[in-house]
């Protein structure tokens, strides 16, 4: 119990730490500006709102780009009126772990953007710039409610890079996506791959041994690097204080290290961590990592075995993001079971959410869902659609820093919200209307309203 | 006690003397001609299902099983996979899918060309991933070799297997020749699609002349010849102008062609109508993977129905592990315009015609009765297969994951978790 508050209190204190100067200047800002839409109401639907609530008959009002209400009988005065009857709404879909853009359709050689499989740490790589904007998968994917994602890059390292949060439009450039004011996450992998991509060339890390020596020598590296930082910027702040009498140093900053930058940015709680780990004793031994050397992890990705370890990632406050079903295609995959996701919510400040890693399974994230909730329920655990909704909404929003702006209803959140022409959790059910910030961007019963790829555009065989 | 119940549910994965069952009130999906039979019963005796109807009489000494309105179907085609011959994709030792000679022998010493390469003796009935899909439902799926680099886009031959955990599984006039066209498969031609047709001819008429020069041995002219009059070839093809070349092809040398993927295939589907192929595709590929595939549409597998095509479900991606998940499959093609009995059609009847076997696939009398109880719509991915039959004798339905599910769904005790689940 006392290990759980003191848990909680770190994630407190390390949320409410300041964005840091570097940050604030950061390049390849967003351009992203949400397309203007007039209000809208939807009308009479049964309304998941992503912080566990199921209300009926009830209407959901957007206005500028935000949650204006959600409530019964709102005026639709001035109001695009959506009739919701028999239908339900979502937040917006949010996807965790996904490589669109940076392993696109068509997988051309030429697209294969998604690893830096050139030495086990690569922390100056960011996916965001290896984001092809025109990925017909962005649109599939907004087809199956999904409003917002982050962009990894693989799993090939041991430090793989920067992840982006994106918003789900259709644009020209990265930046036109790029969610405002998401932190970035940093990919990690544990376990098989970077050993084996590394090992295979007769260098280290040749063993989950050398996989550890490897984080510990980055993260040791990445102190020695923000202390000369700290160090420097605590000798400009006295300088400017005092005037005279700064302590010695040249002044000049220490040089920059995009590598270190990125690591630094984690032990100083910037950025998100966003762990690659299978197997249950490896999460473990990435949690003390994580204690050596003071950050916090946000989420182990994939983890077929998180359910052996649920209680201590709640403990913790690490949400699990994983997949309904898959397992077997390699030996830390082995262990995989359908419950695992219902087994990593059943602790109280349980985190589970729902990932694809495809470019097939984000399309229909609330199917993976409905496979989960059928068997935890007759394993004896309940988890009706107000509850596993946060799966997809907002336990993935926590995962990746955007739970102030999205990932439920609340009034003054972004607008994305999903209107399903039944319950979400079934084979048959379809996203209706998407909206993103209010802007409706795709509806299942107007062509004209659904995004066409560049790439897509006058192939004379498209579908 | 636990340990007593434990094994005596094992033991009933295994082959047994099928004993007699009267399933009661149930929805009968039969994925024939009947269709869907409401409040009907099924008697399976002597492993065949032997009356279907309304308030049948039960014989003395049959097992009655109370459906109470749910559905029942045949067992599911798990679809082309490696279930039995793959332990874990990604351990080579683990996985007899493919052959890849060319690795081991000099181009001068041999060929890399063995389509008498056949599989199915190295299926192991007792593969986990086996039982985790029996309990899902599938019963059958067919062994698919697969192409790998130091092999040939010829990847092998392999069988329909029953997964009730028997030795000798491979169901008689089923086997199956593989051949992988079009992109995916030009490292192996040379680099070039067109050099997988220069390949194939060459390939036939060492096959048709029993002599040639050098592309197959003895045993793979005489393998490849048997498929040269009237056998049935399985093309891993997308393109729909590379489909037209397999049709023609195969129309001109005698194979009975059954497309996998297919994912341009509603293009042609006129042409694969008049050739009465089968597409066994994957409903989920949508996405223009590759340029093979610029086309794919989820509503191939519906657009192909209509055209008098017919259609049967494989999975593209982990077709081995989660072959469980060719329902999902089934439902999403059904969600964008296939009639809801096509789609069960597409798991059971399609598949079974399609490998020529003539007593799977459908819930009729005189068939096989491999059959599954479902919790609701078994389309539907928020369902659960609840008890699944070989020939009337119930399979165990515990699984490695089963296992793994209740030994950490329990509380932790005083001791390790290791001492439970015996």
């Amino acid at each position: 119990m006392h290990h759980r508050f003191q848990a909680s209190l770190l994630a407190t204190a390390l949320l409410a730490l300041p964005a840091l100067a570097p940050a604030a200047e950061a390049p390849f800002a967003s351009t992203y500006a949400p397309i203007g839409a007039g209000p809208v109401l939807i009308t009479d639907a049964t309304v998941l709102t992503g912080d566990g609530r199921r209300l009926e008959t009830t209407d959901v009002l957007m206005k500028d780009g935000k949650i204006a209400a959600v409530g019964t009988d709102l005026d639709p005065a001035g109001a695009t009126v959506v009739d919701g009857r028999g239908k339900w709404v979502t937040p917006g879909i949010i996807d965790v772990h996904s490589h669109l853009g940076v392993y696109p359709s068509p997988g051309a050689n030429a697209h294969s953007d998604g690893n830096e499989m050139t030495s086990p740490v690569t922390s100056q790589v960011w996916a965001e710039h290896g984001v092809w904007p025109q990925d017909p998968g962005f649109a599939a994917a907004l087809a199956g409610g999904v409003t917002s994602l982050m962009i990894l890059p693989g799993s090939a390292n041991l430090i793989g890079g920067r992840g982006v949060v994106l918003k789900n439009v259709p644009a020209e450039t990265m930046q036109a996506m790029k969610f405002p004011g998401a932190p970035h996450g940093v990919k990690m992998a544990c376990g098989e791959n970077p050993k084996r991509v590394y090992g295979g060339r007769g260098q280290a890390p040749m063993t989950r041994m050398g996989n550890i020596a490897g984080y510990r020598a980055a993260f040791i590296e990445a102190q020695r690097y923000r202390e000369a930082w700290d160090k420097h910027e605590a000798a400009s702040r006295d300088e400017g204080k005092r005037r005279k009498g700064a302590p010695a140093g040249n002044g000049q900053p220490p040089a920059r290290d995009l590598r270190m930058e990125t690591l630094a940015e984690v032990l100083r709680g910037e950025i998100t961590v966003q762990i690659h780990c299978y197997r249950a004793d490896e999460m473990a031994l990435m949690m003390d990592l994580a204690r050596e050397f003071n950050f916090k992890i946000h989420a182990f990705h994939h983890g077929v075995e998180a359910y052996k370890l649920a209680d201590e990632l709640a403990a913790e406050g690490i949400c699990g993001a994983l997949w309904a079903d898959w397992w077997g295609f390699k030996m830390e995959a082995y262990d995989g079971i359908q419950e695992n996701i219902a087994l990593v919510d059943r602790p109280s400040n349980g985190c589970a959410v729902v990932h694809s890693d495809s470019s097939e399974g984000i399309q229909r994230l609330n199917q993976e869902a409905a496979k989960v909730m059928v068997r935890g329920e007759r394993a004896g655990l309940k988890l009706p659609p107000e509850h596993a909704i946060r799966w997809l909404t907002a336990n993935a929003a926590r995962a990746i820093g955007i739970a102030d702006q999205v990932g439920t209803l609340e009034e003054g959140k972004m607008a994305d919200v999903v209107l399903w022409n039944g319950n979400p959790f079934s084979v048959y059910a379809k996203a209706e209307k998407v909206y993103v910030d209010g802007a409706l961007l795709h509806d299942l019963n107007d062509p004209a309203r659904r995004p066409v790829s560049d790439f897509m555009l006058g192939q004379e065989v498209s579908p | 006690m636990k340990r007593l119940f434990l094994s005596v549910l094992l033991a009933a994965a295994l082959p047994a003397a099928a004993q007699d069952l009267l399933i009661r009130d149930a929805t009968v999906h039969t994925a024939g001609a009947a269709g869907t039979l409401r409040d009907h019963d099924v008697l399976v005796q002597g492993g065949v299902v032997r009356a279907i109807g309304p308030g049948l009489a039960a014989p003395a000494g049959v097992t009655v099983v109370d459906a109470k309105g749910k559905p029942l179907t045949p067992g599911l085609f798990g679809g082309l996979t490696g279930l039995g011959i793959e332990e874990v994709s990604g351990e080579p030792s683990t996985v007899d899918g493919g052959l890849a000679l060319g690795a081991m022998v000099p181009a001068h010493e041999g060929s890399s060309w063995r389509p008498e390469f056949d599989v199915d003796v190295a299926f192991n009935p007792h593969s986990s991933a086996i039982g985790v899909n029996r309990v899902e439902g599938v019963t059958f799926t067919v062994l698919a070799p697969s192409a790998l680099p130091g092999g040939s886009f010829v990847a092998g031959q392999g069988s329909a297997v029953l997964l009730d955990g028997r030795y000798d599984a491979a169901l008689a006039g089923s086997r199956s020749l593989f051949i992988d066209l079009g992109s995916d498969a030009s490292g192996l031609s040379g680099g070039s699609r067109a050099g997988q047709w220069m390949l194939l001819e060459q390939a036939v008429a060492e096959a048709r002349s029993g002599g040639g020069d050098g592309l197959l041995t003895r045993a793979g002219r005489a393998a490849l010849a048997r498929y040269l009059a009237g056998g049935r070839v399985v093309f891993h093809v997308d393109r729909a102008a590379d489909i037209r070349q397999v049709l023609a092809f195969a129309k001109k040398n005698g194979m009975r062609p059954v497309i996998a993927g297919g994912n341009e295939a509603w293009r042609v589907a006129a042409e694969l109508k008049a050739a009465d192929a089968v597409v066994l595709l994957d409903s989920l590929a949508n996405l223009p993977a590759n340029f093979d595939s610029l086309a794919a549409s989820l509503e191939n597998a519906a657009r192909l129905h209509r055209a008098g095509v017919r259609v049967g479900f494989s999975q593209r991606g982990d077709a081995t592990h989660n072959a469980r998940k060719v329902r999902q499959l089934a439902g999403n093609a059904v969600a964008n315009g296939l009639p809801w009995e096509a789609g069960l059609a597409g798991l059971t009847s399609v598949p079974a015609d399609a490998f020529g076997l003539g007593q799977r696939g459908r819930i009729a009398v005189g068939q096989a009765a491999d059959l599954v109880l479902w919790s609701g719509d078994p389309l539907e991915v928020n369902t659960v297969a609840e008890q699944v039959w070989f020939g009337g004798v119930p399979a165990s339905m515990r699984s490695r994951q089963t296992e793994l599910r209740d030994r950490y769904l329990a509380p932790k005790g005083n001791l390790p978790r290791a001492y439970t689940g015996h």
